[in-house]
């Protein structure tokens, strides 16, 4: 570890043990959240929204129509999601989310952003050449296909509905959510069959 | 926000949790996770408005983004983080520059100390 991280990490334990010691918040309560962030909420959630939308087309109407009550219905609300839109894939459209100014992210239903998501590099260059950014990421798109991309804001947080993939008619609810990738909810993939050509 | 609904969402979770699909670890260092997890207390106890130090986060990634090197990989997200949560709590006369130095100091001591009989160099 460089002593930068040193420095870093003395000010964040210094910063921690006076907060904790003026009584504004306990040990346990940090633990609490850390522990919740790191092993309970992350995209599984998401994954059980997309799936559920694609095996229930009322559903499905309830999340385009108001995203934040029917991801609620799953249990799934809170921090960084008090108002979701859910923004959905089809054959003409491509919807992908980035937040411009810093990293708002939908913790509700993906849990914290990976590493990209909050580079400068993925900030300010998906907005002015998306279709160049998604390549990078492996995903090539028919130049006939609108790419739109939501900025999160401090009021909105956006959630992608990918397309179910084809020849996925027989499978159940919870094996199609475990086709539901991170980064097909974020718009930098596709849901896919592994095995199977994807889109 | 309160960490009641928080927990709605771990116990909504239950026993049939798919495995996680996020692919990388959710922090890179353990001081990371303190910082995001004080913030995120001191939300839910009521002491910081969660918007205001979001502004303050947007202005610290604003204005390093034009060191070399920095934010490209968003790497130093979290001490951008830490960065705005220290301004918000000293703004706020909640702490002051002169108690988290001398802690940081009588921190970085003790850590030295246990370095230096700790391990072998």
């Amino acid at each position: 570890m460089s002593h930068a991280h040193d420095d870093v990490a003395v000010r964040a334990a210094a910063l921690e043990a006076l907060l904790v010691e003026k009584g504004l918040i306990s040990t346990d309560a940090i633990d609490a959240v850390v522990d919740l962030y790191e092993n309970d909420v992350g995209p599984q959630n998401g994954a059980r929204v997309v799936a559920r939308a694609w095996v229930d087309d009322a559903y499905r109407e309830r999340l385009r129509a108001n995203g934040t009550a029917a991801i609620a219905e799953l249990g799934y609300g809170g921090f960084e999601g008090d108002t979701m839109v859910v923004v959905e894939n089809t054959p003409a459209v491509h919807n992908v989310i980035v937040c411009t100014l810093c990293s708002c992210y939908p913790w509700p239903v993906l849990g914290l952003p990976p590493a990209w998501y909050k580079s400068s590099a993925y900030r300010s260059r998906v907005v002015a050449e998306p279709r160049a950014v998604l390549s990078e990421f492996g995903l090539t798109l028919d130049p006939s296909v609108e790419i739109r991309v939501w900025d999160s804001t401090a009021e909105v947080r956006y959630l992608v509905l990918p397309m179910r993939p084809p020849g996925t008619e027989s499978l159940s609810e919870a094996e199609l959510a475990a086709l539901v990738s991170r980064d097909s909810m974020v718009g930098t993939a596709v849901a896919t069959v592994p095995g199977a050509e994807s889109a | 926000m309160t960490s009641g609904t928080l927990h709605a969402v771990t116990a909504a979770d239950g026993p049939e949790a798919l495995p996680r699909l996020n692919g990388e670890l959710v922090f890179n260092a353990p001081w990371e996770s303190r910082a995001f997890g004080v913030a995120i207390a001191l939300h839910d106890a009521g002491a910081i408005d969660y918007e205001v130090f979001r502004s303050r986060l947007i202005a610290e990634i604003a204005a390093h983004a034009g060191e070399h090197g920095t934010g490209e990989d968003g790497r130093d997200y979290y001490e951008r983080w830490l960065d705005a949560l220290e301004h918000v709590l000293l703004e706020q006369r909640v702490v002051s520059e002169a108690e988290l130095g001398e802690r940081a100091a009588g921190i970085a001591h003790d850590w030295a100390h246990d370095h230096d009989h700790g391990h072998e160099h």
